[in-house]
């Protein structure tokens, strides 16, 4: 499902490489954690995977498309097969729950009787069922979140990226956020997540990648956070 | 892609840069009617010369009792002068083959009349106070001078006008006026289009959420920059319509009710060159707005 081939990749104006011959491959259906301090490479990971950045060198497969060899235009087709979910939720705070979860089908032209059809049930699939017609800000942050990912999921996404997505929320809120990525998991999605959350990892027990200054140093099925002494 | 979304992003994005909006509604509004000014003064100066420039004439005028030219002894013209005058014109080389048209009295007369029938001064003129004249073709309009020297000053020529000399002035004023309309047009072109980029960068930062959304979302490019292209050619189109209409004014009141009514010799520009100039000004100031939001969106929006 994604694979990065030698992958390096040097910002503009930096000496430093973010990531440096990075191999990794991850399956359909898998469930990745991605781990490593701030600065290690994790977010130019998950950025490279979203080619919203180019690699320096080597190559990033996708659903089986080489993305550097992705012409600009078609990168939209390629993203809407990858949901994105973040650490600050990026919720339209105008919009109710339903208009923000509708509002990623709407952008992408599909039509209006699909629309009142799947909002709902991705609402309900995230627990949101009654609270449609809620503001964001009168939410708490964990049902924000929820949000987020009815919003990443609702396209039925073959990949649903999290960047830290339980780093703004209070550990029990985290357990049911993780629940739920688990639970989309099981449909059949491949989730990416990057954390700091020891915690989460240490339970769920599924792959973990570590980086640390741009290099893959772990790689483990069924891991935990830290290295195992 | 759904209208309604796109509608109602145009909307909340023109009320969200209403003041930039107008500003740049009022740019392109002024530079248009610029612009549309200088292509009719183009159009009448070709209107002009189309009437002139062809038939350009020396005209020959012939003494009267009271005519006080060199050639002129305080008495009418004799026949035996206009022939000898005839014979100079004829013969000259610069004269076109037939170029020769001799006016009596009577026709400039009768031309007078009809010149200026709405005039009072027709009833103070009697057609022996006109002048009898030749009128003269030329070869080349611009080689009037030998000509002139030959005829001026023969016994029983009073005076030689040569039209180009009153023309020129006028077409070099006109011209004049087109590049100044055209040179000031092009500078509040530019300050246009960089309001419309400036506009563009505000309304993009103003969305970025939004746009953030969009992109991560998997919305096309298009789709993105579509209520963008959509607001500047709403504003073009203000701003087109406006000066459209400013320039039927202009013409209305200017050319219609002074400029014919007191210059009757000339043709001017009336309805079908200005409704010509309006359709170029709707899609230079369409282009205009099209091509830099694209642009600048390009820019802002970058995938």
């Amino acid at each position: 499902m994604i694979r990065f081939e030698n992958v390096s990749k040097t910002y503009e104006g930096q000496s430093k490489a973010a990531l440096l011959n990075v191999n990794v491959e991850i399956e359909k259906g898998e469930f990745v954690f991605l781990v490593g301090t701030s600065g290690s490479g994790k977010s130019t990971f998950l950025r490279l995977t979203l080619r919203e950045h180019r690699t320096s060198k080597g190559h990033i497969m996708v659903a089986g498309k080489d993305l550097n060899r992705l012409p600009n235009w078609r990168i939209p087709q390629m993203r809407r097969q990858i949901g994105t979910v973040f650490q600050d939720f990026r919720l339209l705070p105008n919009k109710t729950v339903a208009e923000n979860v509708a509002f990623a089908l709407q952008v992408i032209g599909k039509p209006r009787a699909h629309i009142r059809k799947t909002v709902p049930e991705v609402l309900e699939l995230v627990g949101l069922d009654g609270k449609e017609d809620r503001m964001p800000d009168e939410l708490s942050g964990g049902e924000q979140q929820r949000v987020a990912i009815a919003r990443a999921f609702v396209n039925r996404p073959m990949i649903l990226i999290a960047d830290e997505p339980t780093g703004n929320l209070d550990p029990g809120t985290s357990v049911g956020i993780m629940k739920l990525l688990d639970r989309i998991n099981r449909t059949g999605t491949t989730v990416v997540m990057a954390t700091h959350d020891v915690s989460i990892v240490d339970q769920m027990r599924k792959r973990v990648i570590e980086l640390e200054n741009g290099h893959v140093v772990r790689d483990e099925s069924r891991g935990v956070y830290g290295y195992q002494h | 892609m759904r209208l309604n979304y796109i509608l109602s992003d145009l909307g909340i994005g023109l009320k969200r840069n209403l003041s930039m909006t107008i500003a740049v509604v009022v740019t392109i509004w002024v530079s248009l009617s610029l612009f549309g000014s200088a292509l009719l003064a183009r159009e009448q100066v070709d209107l002009m010369k189309g009437n002139w420039y062809d038939k350009i004439q020396i005209s020959v005028f012939l003494c009267t009792k009271d005519s006080g030219g060199r050639g002129c002894s305080g008495a009418e013209v004799t026949q035996e002068q206009k022939n000898r005058i005839q014979q100079v014109i004829q013969t000259n080389p610069d004269t076109a083959p037939d170029g020769v048209f001799s006016e009596s009295k009577k026709e400039a007369f009768e031309s007078f009349k009809k010149l200026y029938k709405d005039s009072p001064i027709v009833s103070t003129v009697t057609e022996d106070q006109m002048q009898e004249s030749f009128r003269v073709k030329l070869r080349d309009p611009t080689r009037y001078q030998n000509l002139v020297s030959a005829v001026a000053g023969l016994p029983g020529v009073d005076t030689v006008q040569d039209l180009r000399q009153y023309l020129d002035p006028l077409f070099k004023a006109l011209n004049g006026l087109q590049v100044g309309a055209l040179i000031a047009a092009g500078l509040l072109l530019v300050a246009a289009l960089m309001q419309i980029s400036n506009t563009i960068r505000l309304a993009a930062y103003a969305r970025r959420r939004e746009i953030g959304i969009m992109r991560l979302v998997g919305a096309s490019n298009f789709y993105i920059q579509l209520p963008f292209l959509l607001e500047a050619v709403l504003a073009a189109l203000v701003g087109a319509i406006f000066a459209c209409g400013t320039l039927w004014v202009g013409v209305y009141f200017v050319v219609m009710q002074r400029a014919q009514e007191t210059f009757r010799v000339w043709q001017w520009v009336g309805a079908t060159e200005t409704f010509r100039a309006t359709l170029i000004m709707v899609v230079v100031g369409l282009i205009l707005a099209v091509i830099p939001t694209f642009l600048t969106t390009r820019k802002y929006l970058k995938v």
